[in-house]
């Protein structure tokens, strides 16, 4: 469904992704653990492009993007269409209502006709429980509601993967729950997801496969219970204890 | 006696008040029929240009950005006077008929030129002032570079361009007065010649300047108007 092999990516002299290989299946959730500076954020913004790895190679759904050969910008939107992101400070359009943030791809890059959209647009609302937010402004929402249209604006392009960047690291303590609760219903519902989060509760609940990086490595992965409760490599042990206390 | 005289002059009286009454056409002539229209079609025609240059600016591509550097350069560095002494005089002496322009449309050329570097400046401000992130939401959604100018950046950097835009405005309202320079018979220069004929200077001048004010004062109102507007999605 989704891969990314051998990818490699330097900002200057900074090595961020040292050859990171990873592969998700249909419906699988992945979430990807380790500490600040340790390439997380870069590896999502690979997946979708945002940022362009200098070697390797990304497939999505049937198409690949092979990146030690010349990129073309079709290519890469072409596989942006496949991808929803998600990010750690919603980076909603604050100049659109709500729903016109969730109506901005359908409409503008899908051609969509606008009632079509907004059909969906309600729909995608009512499924992360803002059915009633339709037409105020992202700031007049908590920052818990900004994330749930964030997760819909990504959704309504129709996408097969979602990615999401640390979704909650930049809410209240009483917000997050209600983020984790729509992730975890896409996740239900079969979606495939890459999820960078320190969320061990969602993480063990929810996910197929841990990954956790350290200095652009993966240093290990497996699945939840193994990487969690057993981890083999010290550089785990570490970060596993720091996060708990 | 030199004291009476000052004294004399702050008054009116009913001689001076069938000065100001009779110039008062004239002026608002000059007002509607150069002022306004030298104003708007070359902030609007300076925008466009604003734009375009900013966007030159921006684009990464060296080629461009250094025609944008140069541009605003020259104009920034070179007083509108001297712009305006340019485009008409100067290209006018040149002998070439496509470039003898009328009064008007050699302070519309200069005007607009001048404008036009100005605001791109502010409209680059404008959108490197935008948070990165929307143009990576916009092209996370699939947006190409235009579709995430048009959509998501080119509408937020315009609230907040407008503060400093409706300064370039306002200034432009009064520099159309430097266009007396050049023959174009505005407002200012219809004052001077009132003046030549009727010797009242001070009566006349405050005259114009009162009329530029109150156009000023009601640009500002419409600022309002339009920032209202366009803050209904900020806290
Ligand atoms: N555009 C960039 N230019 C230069 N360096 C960058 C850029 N983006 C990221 N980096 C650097 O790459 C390294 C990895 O950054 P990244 O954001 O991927 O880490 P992260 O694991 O997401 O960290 P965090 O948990 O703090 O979000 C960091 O050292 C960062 O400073
Ligand atoms: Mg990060």
């Amino acid at each position: 469904m989704l891969s990314m092999k051998n990818i490699s990516k330097t900002f200057g002299s900074l090595e961020v992704l040292k050859d990171i290989s990873i592969n998700v299946d249909q419906g699988k959730v992945v979430v990807v653990i380790g500490p600040s500076g340790s390439g997380k954020t870069t590896l999502l913004r690979c997946l979708n492009v945002l940022e362009q790895p200098d070697s390797g190679a990304v497939t999505i759904d049937n198409q690949t993007i092979d990146f030690s050969q010349k990129v073309t910008k079709p290519a890469i939107r072409e596989l942006r269409k496949q991808t929803g992101m998600v990010f750690q400070n919603y980076n909603l359009f604050p100049h659109l209502t709500v729903i016109e943030n969730i109506m901005e791809g359908p409409v503008t890059v899908q051609k969509q006709e606008k009632s079509t959209a907004r059909e969906t647009a309600v729909r995608l609302l009512e499924k992360v429980g803002l059915g009633d937010k339709a037409d105020v402004y992202p700031y007049q929402l908590s920052g818990g509601q900004q994330q749930r249209v964030g997760i819909a604006r990504a959704m309504a392009i129709d996408p097969k993967v979602m990615l999401f960047d640390e979704p909650t690291s930049a809410l209240d303590p009483e917000l997050i729950g209600e983020v984790l609760q729509v992730m975890k219903d896409l996740a239900k519902e079969g979606m495939t997801m890459v999820v960078v989060t320190h969320e061990m509760k969602f993480a063990k609940e929810v996910a197929d496969e841990v990954v956790f990086m350290d200095g652009g490595y993966i240093v290990e992965r497996g699945a939840p219970e193994e990487v969690f409760e057993r981890p083999t490599q010290e550089r785990t042990k570490k970060f596993l204890n720091l996060l708990q206390h | 006696m030199a004291k009476m005289y000052l004294l004399n002059s702050l008054f009116l009286n009913a001689e001076d008040l069938q000065t100001l009454q009779d110039s008062f056409l004239p002026l608002l002539k000059g007002v509607l029929y150069y002022t306004i229209p030298l104003t708007l079609i070359s902030f609007f025609a300076g925008l466009l240009l604003a734009v375009i240059t900013a966007l030159f600016r921006i684009s990464g591509v060296k080629l461009l950005s250094g025609i944008a550097r140069v541009y605003v350069s020259i104009i920034r560095g070179t007083p509108l006077l001297v712009q305006l002494f340019i485009v008409f005089y100067g290209f006018g002496n040149l002998g070439v008929e496509f470039l003898k322009f009328s009064p008007f449309v050699g302070a519309l050329i200069a005007l607009s030129l001048n404008t036009g570097a100005y605001a791109s400046e502010i409209i680059r401000a404008s959108i490197l002032s935008i948070d990165k992130g929307q143009w990576e939401a916009a092209e996370s959604i699939g947006m190409s570079y235009f579709q995430s100018l048009k959509r998501v950046i080119l509408p937020q950097a315009t609230r907040v361009s407008i503060p400093p835009l409706s300064n370039s405005f306002i200034g432009l309202v009064k520099e159309t007065s430097l266009a007396s320079t050049i023959l174009v018979a505005e407002m200012f220069r219809k004052a001077q010649e009132i003046v030549a004929t009727t010797y009242q200077p001070l009566l006349i001048y405050m005259e114009a300047a009162a009329i530029y004010w109150v156009i000023c004062f009601i640009l500002s109102l419409i600022q309002d108007q339009i920032e209202a507007h366009l803050n209904r999605y900020i806290k």
